[in-house]
Formats: C-alpha cells, structure tokens, sequence
C-alpha cells in the first residue's frame, strides 16, 4: 500500500503580536490531530526542528515593513505551493498601518532614543501587495477554527466555508439585539465581516471592525448613522482608522472623515 | 541553527531563536572559555505604538496595546487601565477589582503552561518541541493542553476571546457574568490543581544546571496579595516605589543591535523581572498549599537559579488556579458593570504583573481625552539587560561541550525568561562564536 506523503507546513512571520499564529497553538483540542495530518516543516514560535522547502502550504503572519522583509517573502511565495495569510497585519497591514498616515521619521524620534539605529521602510504593505496569496484568513486576530476549517479543506481538497457576510447576520444567528437600534450605540457590525461569532454586541458594546469590511458594504450609510447618533467626524475617521485602517472601504471613509474632522476644526478657529 | 568554526574564534550561530515569540538572534564571541562578546539582537520589525497612540482616544489605549501582543494581551489591557482610571480619578468597587484577577489568573495559566509545557520542558528532556515530546510522554502533554484550555475559556468566557479579549474598559467591564455562570469552572479548576501539582512534581526531577546568579529582582507587591494588577514596585536591593517615580529609577538605553530598548536601574544597572522576581519578593503572599508544594518540589522561599524559572511557574500556575476558585467562590455580581469616566488633562501610570514580569504604562491625555504621549515599558526589554549577563557567566560552564550542545544551552537560557520578542518591540536567534 501507498500511504500518502503528509503535507509540509510552515508558519512565517512578518511584523505583528504573534497571536494570530499562537491561535494554531490555541487549539489544544485539534492541535495534535493537526500534527498528525500534516508535517511541521518550519514554525519557530513553536519548535527548533526545521526542514528545508519547498513547502506545501505556508501560513504568514504580520505584514512588511522593512526593505529585508519585503525580500523575505518572495523567498516564501517561491518557496511555497500554497499561501495563505493569517490575521489582519498579513492582510490589510494591521493596526501598524497607522503609521501610513503619518510621518515615519517623526514616529522613529518619538519612540527611539538613536534613530540612526532603525531601519524602516516609510509605509507599511499587507502581503498581497508583494505577492499572489491564495487565501486570506482575517481577523485582528483570526478566528481559530477559521484556520482548521482552511487547514482541513485543503487536505480535504474543497473549498474553505468561511463567511463573507457582516457581523449583523451573526448578531441575529446569535440573538443578540441590535446595539445601535436598542441602546444607540455605535456598532461597526454593518460594514465589518463576520467570522468572530459577534461577540462585542453580544457582550453590550458595539463592534470594532477587527475583521475588516464585509463585501459590498456600504461605510457611507453607516457613517451618516452614526453622525445622528452623535459621533464626531474624528471619531468615525479613528474607527476606520484602526486594525484594517489601509483595508478598501475602510481607508476611503477613514480618510474622508479625517478630512472633514480637520476642515471642521479650521471653520471652529476661523470662528474664534 | 548552524555551528561555525572561524580561524580565531569558536563560533556558534543560531539565526532564529526558536520556542520563543517573536523574532531575534543571539550572537556570543568565544576566546576559550571566556566571552568576548555577547549581543541579544532584535530584528522584530519596529511597530511604533507608543507615537501611533498619540491622537487616539484613551479609552481606545486598552484594546490598541493589547496588540503588541498576542500572548499576554491581558497585562497591556490591565496596565492601560489602571493609567487611565488614575488620570480620571476613577476607582472600581471589589466585584470588579476580583473579575479582572480572576482575567488575569486565566492569562498566568495560560501563558504559563504554553511556555512551561510546549516551549521550554522539550529543553530539559531534549526533544525538539512539544509534538515530538507528545510521541513519548502523551499523558502529560495532554494534561497541559487541557490546562492551557482551562485557563483559555476563562479569558473566553469573562472576555469574548482568549486572544485580544473585548469586554474589559476604563472603569470596568461592558459585560459582567452571573455568578452560577463562573461556578461551572470549579470542577475543571478542581481537577486543575490536581494536574499543576502533578506537572510540578515531573518538573522538579528535571536536571537543572548547577547556576546561580547575584541579581536584583524587581516585582510589583501588595499588602494583601501575591501581586497581579495592584501593588507598589520593589526590590531585594531598597527600590520601593509608586508608579509614578518609575522612570525616575529606571532608565531605558536604545543599543545599535535591537530595535527593543534595554531597560537598567539608574543607579545600580541590570535587573530581573517575571516569576522568579515575583516569587522571591512575595513568597509570603502564597497560599500555604502553593508554599507547601513549592516546598515539596525542593525550593526555598527563595531562588537564584533562572532555570528553574519553570518550576516557579509551576508553583504560580497553582496558586492561580487556586486563586480562580477563590474568586469564583467569594463572587457577587456587582449592580452595575463599569463607572463612568471622564477625561481631564493629565499624565497617569499604569503596571501589572504580565506572566513574564511588570508590564509599565505611563499616558499622557489632554482635557477632551485625547492621547498626547505613551511610553510603554514591556517586560522583555526589561529583563533583556540580565539575559546577557546569564549567558556571559553560563558558557565558562560549558565551554568543553559540543558547539551543537552549547548552541542549545544559550537557547535554553534565553528561554529561561520566556521572552516575548514582539513585547519587546518597542526582541531572537543564537549565534556563538568561539576561539
């Protein structure tokens, strides 16, 4: 009999908290069938063995911010059969990605006491930017049964059931009223995809977009919403500004309300 | 993890140190016995979190710096907190203060039984990692997980999610739990002390390097309690301070090979943070059960010997445990589930115990709440200083072992901290080059 050579797995990571790849770790009920069906090739959070690739699939982390690290990964897409990324920094840049918006050189004097020992690019990039990616697992950080899910799916050799619907649709699954019509607070469940089970409504505070826009979203809607509930403009600009600030729809309203935020504090200092 | 010979030096080389979080090296020169040169480099990518908070919410500073790490998210969330209820004069009543423990206690097991089981047990018993480990030892590795599962569902159940909880705020909690909901841990948690007991028993036949160092150990302690959130900061050498003098005391040096910032003592350089410092300072504050099985697994009220930090996590993930019960027992669902805060100009200080030692936060807001300075303080570049001066004494210890056997003892001695690299960035591979 012919037994199948297990596929090589190896994990990668770019910058980010690490938590997204120590949700493989978290699953401390599949972890060890996981180990099982696949060969750890290469997963260093986790273990000093390392095998050589090319490797079946790999799983990256974090997203690019160094001249070394934008190398790196054409060395990993070249290396690799599969990619799939993991978390928002790897797909959308992450909460990093605030750095875009502002001055690189400024931030590197706010927090290092000798600039000249850092050594940075000026914006931040998800990995897509840089090479093909087979499939994005989102999520600031993912849900850990997303990953499974893909994981099995590909051993399987079917296509991954993750949701591309918005929160909402999990709120109503899980019967939780809605927080903006019931108590008027600001939820970004409408725009945001759904996959972490709707747990901030569920647990009395509005949604905060860790999982980036859902398809066909429509951010202008929401945002007219939530100047009638009485968010100001730089909050709503902050709120689409955060873990996907550089994600499509949620840069192109962040930036219109930053926008209006600051032409709104100029007419304020012209009418003093 | 490749050897190297060189003409002049030995040279031991490890490119990316594994089984920890995060990604650094470590480089040592070796002329004989004798360190020429030790240097612990960071190359985790800067993040720039404490100049990207500025402009931001305070109350968004919880939620935000949990994101400089996965692993132990609770102790930023816990250290933002507290800044911040400081600036607003905000004080939380004792339902409250036992929820955030009882948050705290599934983070310590949590993190604790990662690092002690699957990251750094394969050291003492020479596998590679935690699944190879498993193929010979099932029953304990399978115990592990399901204590680490323990200490995750409560971060699930109190926070929404193990991993960047969402349900604690300045002033609170958006959500508090029934209590006949909490009394559903108590026989997991029963069966948990059981276990740790167990696992600390295995740990304390370990073969442990006969290695001690003189160091300053610096923890959090409170009158009543063994330290996780609240107390004052001290040392076995006269550091006795509030949270404000902190950055009076210590000062934080940007070396050329990290983008991490080392921290020392002003006065008197290196120090050590994380269970080792917690227990030797608040050895008192133990249950008599966790003293007692301390005890039983040969220590003192003391301890010098950084590879034994495995064993004092042992013994703390007992008393957490224990701890949780506590809690869960004496628990009364508090009338309401935060206080409302408000924002005035000011600078408030943040610290808390983060499973590998004090995590200091200090904001700065203005009258309308909005962020105008962070500094951040994580335990990591704190105990990167000391992780040095360990492996500069070690190697004199091992200097006629195998290139391939020493490479492994610097890595295990790294792994001593259990040292998150992506905590540090604001930190790991081995590289050891000898004559």
């Amino acid at each position: 009999m012919h037994t199948p050579r297990k596929p090589k797995l190896a994990v990668w990571k770019f910058a980010s908290c690490d938590g997204c790849q120590l949700s493989l770790l978290d699953c401390e009920d599949e972890l060890l069938a996981v180990a099982n069906s696949v060969s750890i090739a290469y997963f260093p959070e986790a273990t000093r063995a390392e095998v050589d690739g090319p490797y079946d699939i790999s799983l990256v982390e974090g997203s690019i911010s160094t001249g070394e690290d934008a190398e790196r990964i054409q060395m990993i897409r070249d290396e690799s059969n599969l990619l799939i990324t993991i978390g928002a920094c790897a797909t959308s840049g992450g909460i990093q990605g605030l750095r875009n918006f502002a001055n690189v050189d400024h931030y590197i004097n706010t927090v290092y006491a000798h600039p000249e020992y850092i050594h940075t690019l000026r914006n931040v990039s998800p990995i897509s930017q840089h090479v093909f990616v087979d499939y994005e697992v989102r999520g600031c950080p993912i849900n850990k049964y997303h990953l499974v899910e893909v994981l099995s799916a590909h051993l399987a050799g079917r296509r991954p059931n993750i949701p591309s619907y918005s929160v909402c649709v999990e709120c109503k699954r899980r019967g939780t009223p809605c927080v903006m019509v019931a108590h008027g607070t600001p939820c970004m469940g409408p725009v945001t995809q759904a996959g972490c089970g709707a747990i901030c409504p569920a647990y009395n505070r509005g949604c905060y977009g860790c999982y980036g826009p859902s398809e066909e979203c429509n951010t202008q809607a929401l945002s007219a919403w939530w100047t009638k509930l009485g968010v100001e403009d730089a909050d709503i600009a902050r709120s689409y500004r955060s873990y996907n600030a550089l994600s499509g729809v949620f840069r192109r309203e962040g930036s219109r309300y930053a926008k209006k935020a600051a032409a709104g504090a100029t007419n304020e200092e012209r009418r003093q | 993890m490749s050897p190297q010979e060189s003409k002049r030096y030995r040279n031991v080389k490890v490119d990316y140190l594994a089984r920890v979080e995060g990604e650094g090296a470590l480089y040592l020169r070796i002329d004989k016995d004798k360190v020429e040169e030790v240097e612990l480099r960071i190359f985790e990518p800067p993040r720039f979190f404490e100049a990207f908070l500025q402009g931001r919410r305070w109350t968004e500073a919880p939620d935000i710096t949990a994101r400089i790490c996965g692993i132990c998210p609770i102790a930023y969330q816990s250290s933002a907190i507290s800044a911040m209820e400081s600036i607003a004069g905000v004080t939380v009543s004792e339902p409250i203060r036992a929820l955030r423990r009882l948050m705290y206690c599934g983070e310590w097991i949590e993190s604790h039984i990662l690092h002690m089981a699957m990251l750094h047990a394969p050291d003492f018993l020479g596998y590679e990692d935690a699944i190879q480990m498993a193929q010979h030892h099932p029953g304990v590795v399978k115990n592990a997980l399901r204590l680490k599962k323990l200490g995750n569902d409560i971060m699930t159940f109190l926070g929404g999610r193990e991993i960047h909880p969402i349900n604690m705020r300045v002033g609170g909690f958006y959500s508090v739990p029934e209590k006949r909901d909490l009394e559903r841990f108590k026989p997991e948690l029963e069966w948990g002390l059981e276990a740790t007991r167990e696992l600390a028993q295995l740990l304390a036949g370990f073969d442990y390097p006969d290695f001690e160092r003189d160091y300053e150990y610096v923890a959090m302690r409170h009158p009543e309690e063994y330290p996780m959130w609240q107390g004052r900061i001290v040392s076995n050498r006269g550091l006795d301070i509030d949270w404000p003098e902190f950055f009076d005391h210590i000062e934080e040096r940007h070396m050329p090979q990290s983008t991490a910032l080392h921290s020392v003592i002003k006065e008197r350089g290196a120090y050590m943070v994380g269970p080792i410092a917690r227990y030797n300072l608040n050895h008192d504050k133990l249950s008599s059960d966790a003293r007692a099985l301390a005890k039983e697994a040969g220590l003192g009220a003391s301890c010098a010997n950084p590879f034994q930090s495995i064993l004092v996590r042992g013994i703390e993930t007992f008393y957490a445990i224990e701890e949780a019960l506590r809690l869960i027992t004496n628990y009364e669902k508090p009338d309401r589930p935060y206080v409302e805060a408000e924002p005035k100009a000011g600078t408030g200080y943040g610290c808390s115990e983060a499973p590998r030692g004090i995590c200091f936060h200090r904001y700065s807001i203005d009258d309308d709440g909005i962020i105008t300075g962070a500094r951040i303080a994580p335990p990591t570049a704190q105990n990167q200083a000391t992780m040095e001066e360990d492996l500069v004494d070690l190697v004199p210890l091992f200097a006629n072992n195998t290139d391939e056997e020493l490479t492994w003892k610097c890595e295990q001695a790294v792994r001593n901290y259990d040292p998150c690299i992506s905590c540090s960035v604001h930190f790991l591979k081995v590289h050891v080059d000898r004559r």
